[in-house]
């Protein structure tokens, strides 16, 4: 590997930085140029054929769309950022990155040497400020530095439990010249991102399982980004255990899975958060029981023996306790679970899931997609028919809030890497950009976002960069012109004050058209299967402005800090499944 | 249910001495907002790791997961959490006082038989006074000489080794280096 790269070429700091993304693997980048960075972006110009450049509207556009990117191909994300303002930019971008293990290279422009840390023009401290929101950040200041520390970047991002990390690279570093030299890295004395699997702990394991009687395994976004679908499904089809998600974990396993029994949390589904509290054994798998899954901690599943797989030791006991903790892959520690675990058939307690998931389709599933003629539509039913009409393969990708919940409930997930959404960071402004990416690094799917009509505003600027590079982005705006989760919650805790959630909107429409995006505004249900047939009917990007009835709520709801067991249907209206009488 | 107990805690850290390592783990303190009360920074006895040494006071729960928060940076090799029963540990403290009322006092003696004290330098105008020990130790001995009028007084962080026998640090280093010989192989 070393012989083939040394080419005894005397080259530019900036041009190993080019070569060097190209050795790691990279094809895009998306950036944005400015003076510390000016080096790079004059080499780019003569990479172009090998490295192509997406130029976003907004520093953090570029950080949510190589999160898309990243999300639906596996693959590290790459963006370019020039100093100061651009690196403050990618900000939100990197702490989303952060918290939902999204592998990031994020190359920032710097000062020259000699003016760091004398407050020169767009110097500002960006190891400093990006060094608890990102896996791993580093200043550059030698140009001979540079092949190494991209070499480390990558393999940072990506193994472990990845996440996003910063290469601030000082303007000389840029400039200065080196011999040409990459080795890629696969070895760091502080770092072990690849732990032995403890076979004393997966026996343990599979005893509890196999003596259980109300198991259920919790699917993270780990089983996704550690290729351990398949896995999943032989041991969960294997063991007759039924399967829960959190919002990160969808799309692991079919929607349509005889054992997928849907998602966990504040809006999960009735039967994966009800028999939390009743199971004896929980197998969570590439999670970190978040406080949006598991509401009030003390009350949190009673009964369960508690097996915590995850490759982030940091996670056992964070919020849970948990009986035995497996620091593994969440693929190696699921096939070495295969062999020992048993069929117990647990028929009647995967019925429960049912059961309860029955009560639910008829008492919030009904009522949100079958609503009386001439009534508005509502959230659920635009991405329950766009989700009937885009059919297999394609990407949803959700901005944050009652677009995010309602996608999650309602859209139909066959394939895995199908669910793009800011879980733990909640980014709103997160949905474009990120839909951007998903679609360049997946141009064969239908990629299909879907936006309130807040966060939509908050990263518009990026109509820019789709029609710059006809982008095909499917775009659903869910617009009840208000900020409608906040609404929701006001609605319900605050007394019915609408303080400054109401929302004046533009045209969206003529806003697109603007752009050259062809759209449509969709205000009567009679109209929508057409429109979104027009809007399916090619492979342009497309605007659909959806009037949606301000009033649409996401039920099933589990108030903040409640036990995952007590549950609204409805306001005002718990879910009491011991007194329930099927009707 | 009662809140934890809050006690003393010393965490120590192994690292790749690299720039910012302080700051990646003093954050994760500040995040949870827990006041560091000391904190040494030195070399270790293996070239090129670096050993922080850091007091809080909190809860045991908490502190167990600070510990795994640290550990999780890339940079950082081992970290640690004690208390002081499974450590033997120090501090030094400096005190400077005026020699006229150190001499005219009589005390050197006490301070130097009583508390272990040494003297580093005297001068006409002052007396450096050097001690180290146990932190009521030096506080007992800069309480003997507020009534002479003392100038400075600064006490170091705690620097601490442990009482285990087993030296976990260099077990992990022979699993990394085992670790590496294996992806060189390949």
């Amino acid at each position: 590997m070393k012989q083939d790269n040394i080419t005894n070429q005397r080259i530019s700091g900036a041009e190993a930085l080019v070569r060097s993304l190209l050795e790691a693997g990279a094809d895009t980048v998306f950036g944005y140029p400015g003076g510390a960075i000016l080096p790079v972006y004059d080499c780019l110009y003569d990479y172009a054929d090998r490295l192509r450049h997406i130029l976003v509207r907004h520093e953090q556009g570029a950080v949510h769309a190589a999160q898309g990117f990243a999300r639906v191909s596996g693959r590290t994300g790459v963006v370019i950022v020039t100093s100061g303002p651009g690196a403050a930019n990618v900000i939100t971008g990197l702490s989303d990155a952060m918290a939902d293990s999204t592998p990031l290279v994020v190359v920032t422009g710097q000062v020259g040497q000699q003016y760091l840390g004398s407050d020169a023009f767009q110097e500002t401290d960006v190891v400093g400020i990006t060094q608890p929101i990102t896996k791993w950040a580093y200043q550059v200041r030698r140009a001979e530095d540079i092949p190494a520390a991209v070499a480390r970047a990558f393999y940072i991002a990506s193994t472990g439990r990845p996440g996003p990390v910063v290469l601030d690279i000082a303007k000389d570093a840029q400039i200065g010249t080196l011999d040409w030299l990459y080795e890629p890295v696969n070895f760091i004395r502080s770092y072990n991102p690849s732990p032995e699997i403890d076979t004393k702990l997966i026996a343990e394991a599979a005893e509890i399982i196999n003596a259980a009687t109300r198991p259920m395994i919790l699917v993270g976004q780990g089983v996704t980004i550690s290729g351990a679908e398949d896995a999943l499904r032989n041991l969960a089809e294997k063991a007759s255990i039924p399967v829960c998600s959190t919002l990160l974990g969808l799309s692991a396993l079919p929607s349509d899975h005889r054992l997928m029994k849907g998602m966990l949390g504040m809006h999960g589904n009735l039967g994966p958060n009800i028999n939390t509290n009743r199971a004896d054994v929980i197998v969570a798998v590439g999670m970190r029981f978040d406080d949006r899954v598991t509401g009030n901690t003390e009350l949190y599943a009673p009964d369960a023996k508690i097996i915590h797989i995850d490759i982030d030791q940091s996670e056992f006991d964070k919020t849970v306790r948990s009986t035995v903790a497996v620091h593994a892959d969440a693929r190696e520690a699921l096939e070495a679970l295969l062999p020992l675990v048993t069929d117990a058939g647990h028929n009647e307690w995967i019925d429960s899931f049912d059961r309860h998931n029955r009560v639910e389709d008829r008492e919030v599933a009904a009522v949100e997609l079958n609503r009386p003629e001439g009534s508005k539509l509502t959230m659920g039913e635009v991405i329950s028919r766009v989700s009937e009409a885009i059919g297999d393969r394609a990407v949803a990708v959700t901005d944050v809030g009652q677009n995010q919940m309602m996608s999650a409930r309602y859209f139909r997930f066959t394939r895995p890497r199908s669910f793009i959404t800011s879980g733990g960071l909640g980014t709103m402004g997160f949905g474009l950009p990120a839909a951007i990416g998903a679609k360049i690094a997946a141009p064969h799917r239908q990629v299909c976002l879907f936006c309130g009509d807040g966060g939509f505003q908050m990263t518009i600027q990026e109509l820019g960069t789709i029609m710059q590079y006809g982008v095909g982005v499917k775009m659903i705006i869910l617009n009840n012109n208000f900020l409608g989760n906040v609404r929701q919650w006001q609605n319900l805790f605050y007394n019915r004050r609408f303080s400054q959630t109401p929302m004046l909107n533009p045209d969206f429409v003529r806003i697109a058209a603007a752009y050259g995006i062809c759209g449509e505004d969709v205000s009567e249900r009679e109209q929508l299967d057409a429109a979104i047939g027009r809007m399916l009917a090619d492979d342009r990007p497309y605007l659909l402005n959806v009037r949606i009835d301000e009033t649409d709520m996401v039920f099933p709801m589990i108030p903040a800090g409640s036990a995952v067991d007590r549950i609204f249907l409805s306001e005002g209206r718990i879910y009491n499944p011991d007194n329930w009488s099927e009707q | 249910m009662l809140p934890p107990e809050r006690q003393l805690f010393t965490v120590t850290v192994y690292s790749e001495n690299c720039v910012g390592l302080l700051n990646q783990v003093s954050v994760i303190f500040t995040r949870r907002c827990l006041n560091i009360e000391d904190v040494s920074a030195s070399a270790s006895s293996v070239p090129d790791i670096h050993k922080l040494t850091l007091t809080t006071w909190a809860d045991r729960p908490t502190m167990e997961k600070v510990v795994r928060q640290i550990e999780k940076r890339v940079d950082v090799i081992r970290a640690f959490l004690y208390t002081d029963d499974d450590i033997v540990y120090q501090e030094v403290a400096l005190y400077k006082v005026p020699t006229p009322r150190l001499l005219e006092s009589a005390a050197v003696e006490d301070i130097v038989r009583h508390h272990g004290a040494r003297i580093l330098e005297m001068t006409p105008d002052y007396t450096v006074i050097e001690k180290s020990g146990h932190p009521w130790e030096t506080e007992a001995l800069l309480n003997r000489l507020r009534s002479l009028d003392i100038r400075q007084f600064v006490r170091s962080g705690r620097v601490a080794v442990t009482k285990s026998p087993v030296e976990h640090v260099d077990i992990y280093l022979e699993q990394q280096r085992r670790r590496q010989l294996k992806l060189k192989d390949k």
